[in-house]
């Protein structure tokens, strides 16, 4: 069906979108998209992934968040929770994993070994001192190990950050003009 | 068959590449041990493996320890047909390249317990098959659990201090 572009039949287009229409911006429809389903990257480093893992189970329930689809795979996930002790051995590997996310990508830092070496930070020679030495951290979830509604708040926190964001500014900034 | 009586027969094989009996210090609930020759080590776990009247078939671990004047290997044995227990201890004076036999061609387990002490206090394993670092990095430097051991600041350019 077509509508006539000039002259439009205020009657006709009534009836045509009726209740139909919606009006937003490209932001926030974008936005919305992102935040309703950030899948997580299956990545269990120590002990605190026992307790990612009860998030994911049915009594803490992650999916109310859309983010219980825990991936397997860096090339399917938009958030990385580093849920444990990162050695330095595996720092290397977190941060090739990490750039294989596409973008936009998130990482959520759970628990004291994550973010600053944890029980580990003075005579631990092994472990990194904190997971932001290799890669940018969005969230900080602090905790040894932190509790599942821990890491749901932190999750919950992520959506609010994502909420900001401006896919038309991104867009502006990265080709100079809207249309680039 | 008792630690003593163990003991005594390994004295009468290998004379004077066994050392003392030590018991453990009052109170404590450490087994008793016995120190031997490292560079018979080889011989007298065979003996121990085969004697039909020990039969330790069993390889419970191999560990590392640093003291300030040596490092010291320690075999723990445990037999299945005669259920009996022994401890060993080899004594490694020279700090600067202490070196052992390997018993892994004795017992297959010994392969990565020896793996580890090599990883971790540097006492290299002769005739090992495969004697390269377990846990750590390949291309990591020093010995994390020798006494004087101190990190390197970087690795592959990632701060390894706080
Ligand atoms: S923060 Fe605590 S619970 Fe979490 S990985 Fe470290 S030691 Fe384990």
């Amino acid at each position: 069906m077509t509508i006539p572009l000039e002259k439009p039949d205020e009657a006709k287009l009534d009836e045509i979108l009726g209740q139909n229409l919606l009006l937003t911006t490209v932001d926030k429809v974008a936005n919305w998209a992102r935040y309703s389903a950030i899948w997580p990257f299956t990545f269990g480093l120590a002990c605190c992934a026992i307790e990612m893992m009860a998030v994911g189970s049915p009594r803490y329930d992650l999916d109310r968040f859309g983010a219980g689809v825990f991936r397997a795979t860096p090339r399917q996930a938009d958030l990385m929770i580093v849920a444990g002790t990162v050695t330095i051995k595996m720092a290397e590997r977190v941060r090739r994993l990490y750039e294989q996310m596409g973008e936009p990508r998130y990482v959520i830092s759970m628990g004291s070994c994550a973010t600053h070496g944890g029980p580990y930070w003075q005579h631990g020679y092994h472990v990194l001192k904190g997971v932001d030495r290799v890669i940018p951290v969005d969230v900080y979830v602090p905790g040894c190990p932190p509790r599942p509604e821990a890491l749901i708040q932190g999750i919950l926190m992520l959506q609010e950050k994502i909420k900001k964001e401006s896919i038309t500014k991104a867009l502006f900034k990265s080709h100079g003009q809207l249309h680039g | 068959m008792d630690n003593k009586t163990i003991y005594e027969k390994l004295k009468q094989k290998f004379q004077d590449a066994i050392g003392a009996l030590k018991e453990p210090p009052a109170g404590s609930h450490g087994d008793p041990f016995i120190e031997v020759s490292a560079e018979k080590i080889h011989s007298i776990l065979k003996f121990l493996k085969e004697e039909p009247e020990l039969l330790f078939d069993n390889l419970l671990c191999i560990s590392g320890v640093d003291y300030p004047d040596r490092l010291e290997v320690v075999y723990h044995f445990h037999s299945y047909t005669h259920l009996h227990k022994v401890v060993l201890k080899a004594l490694l004076t020279d700090k600067t390249k202490p070196e052992i036999d390997t018993v892994s061609d004795l017992w297959k387990g010994a392969n990565w317990l020896e793996r580890e002490i090599y990883d971790l206090f540097g006492i290299t394993f002769k005739n090992h098959p495969d004697l390269r670092r377990i846990l750590l990095p390949d291309d990591w430097e020093g010995y994390p659990l020798r006494k004087d051991y101190k990190h390197q600041d970087y690795w592959h350019g990632i701060k390894v201090g706080m």
